[in-house]
């Protein structure tokens, strides 16, 4: 797992069980606002259906090029954009490689199922997944 | 002592009018003793983020159902949440949420289960609370703790279960409020909820399909007028007030908002929650199956 995700995952683990939820929420609002040409471009951003929200992702993978992730997610959905500000915190910048080798499941080690159900939890693994789907696509475009 | 009963005309013409606030009646009252308002959201986070001044957080996920065993909290833990939120017997409590007030119902029907007296939802939920752009707050409130006394939950009138369903084939109305694509089958859940699937899609036999969406306003999520809930329940499937009805879902929750609708504003008098509901029925063995 990349170092930025496996801090992220072990500071959740190490917080109260009482202080998670704040902290997911402070995830929720860091999510850094898309860049004025995925403003401009909302089709070029993929819908997450996993999610219970409307979540859209976009991944750019450029040869030699840190890889670069961007989500969206409403402000009334901020379970979903928690989730997405965790991976956005702890991929973006990495390798193909360092986020090929994210485990699907690493989100369990966090401790949040005992206050997310963990039927809404699938969110995650459904956003994990296709950035992976798209860094893998973009190697081998 | 109770809080007094919303007069707004618009509210009367329902079967039982105490049952439902307006955003403008619950602005108008906050802070009255008696009071307390309880947000029960799809979003666990969304009460953090913001909710009616004053407002407790009641969670469907882990303050209303055993952590264990897939039913809901014992008397001894509902009687602790209700004194840890600062609700007494006589409270009255009045529910609001997201998407509709979907598990604000859901978590007035539970409070139901539990005998609690004057338990009412919020038209419009939070989103018309929040579009009319009325006050909100990101403090917690520290309620004192009450004595609520240990009630038993009494199962045998508002809620159904899986043995009963099958002896009212036939016997008796079902109405099955998912989504049309999950009634014929189609989808093995609810959109965007592939993990609460079923082995089986479909439907339960003789099962009437209205969407429980349907029963509120597409813009301000507001209830509808009772001739229009009228002419869905009772001219369009045949229903009559005085039938037993028993509702169901996915896991019981669209199926508390559409039990509202019947029981308090079209005053049906005998209609019970299928909580097993279809995550139930399309694993289990050798019930049947209606697939159009």
């Amino acid at each position: 797992m990349r170092d930025a995700l496996h801090e992220i995952v072990e500071e959740f683990a190490d917080t109260p069980k009482e202080l998670r939820l704040p902290l997911l929420l402070q995830f929720a609002d860091a999510l850094p606002p898309l860049p004025q040409r995925l403003l401009d471009d909302r089709d070029a951003m993929e819908p997450v259906e996993e999610c219970t929200a409307p979540l859209f992702l976009a991944v750019e993978v450029e040869p030699g090029q840190p890889v670069r992730l961007f989500f969206d997610a409403p402000r009334e959905a901020p379970t979903s954009r928690g989730f997405a500000s965790v991976l956005h915190a702890g991929l973006d910048g990495g390798t193909p490689d360092e986020i090929l080798s994210t485990p699907n499941d690493f989100y369990l080690s966090m401790g949040l199922d005992d206050l997310v159900s963990p039927l809404r939890m699938r969110g995650m693994s459904g956003m994990l997944a296709r950035v992976k789907r798209r860094v893998a696509a973009g190697m081998s475009a | 002592m109770p809080a007094e009963f919303d007069a707004t005309t618009t509210l009367q013409q329902y079967a039982h009018p105490e049952r439902l606030v307006t955003t403008a009646w619950l602005e108008a009252n906050l802070g009255t003793p008696g009071l307390v308002v309880a947000e029960s959201d799809e979003d666990v986070l969304l009460y953090d983020t913001g909710h009616i001044p004053g407002a407790v957080k009641i969670d469907w996920h882990t303050d209303l159902n055993d952590p264990l065993t897939r039913d809901y909290v014992d008397a001894d833990a509902f009687a602790a949440l209700m004194r840890a939120k600062g609700i007494t017997p006589d409270t009255t409590i009045v529910f609001y949420g997201d998407q509709n007030n979907w598990w604000a119902a859901y978590a007035l029907w539970v409070t139901s289960l539990f005998g609690h007296a004057d338990v009412r939802l919020l038209d419009g939920g939070r989103k018309k609370w929040i579009d009319e752009g009325r006050a909100v707050t990101t403090d917690i409130p520290a309620p004192a703790d009450t004595d609520y006394p240990v009630t038993q939950r009494d199962d045998s009138v508002i809620r159904a279960y899986r043995e009963q369903v099958l002896a009212h084939i036939g016997n008796g109305p079902l109405v099955d409020v998912r989504s049309p694509a999950e009634f014929t089958g189609e989808l093995l859940h609810m959109a965007d909820y592939p993990q609460e699937g079923a082995i089986r899609g479909g439907h339960i036999p003789t099962a009437h399909s209205v969407p429980w969406r349907r029963a509120a306003d597409e813009t301000d999520g507001t209830f509808l007028p009772v001739d229009q809930l009228r002419a869905i329940y009772e001219d369009e499937i045949g229903l009559t007030p005085q039938d037993d009805v028993i509702a169901y879902c996915r896991i019981g929750e669209r199926s508390s908002h559409t039990w509202f609708v019947l029981t308090h504003l079209l005053g049906f008098e005998n209609v019970r929650n299928y909580d097993g509901s279809w995550v139930e029925w399309g694993n289990a063995v050798r019930v049947p199956i209606e697939k159009p």
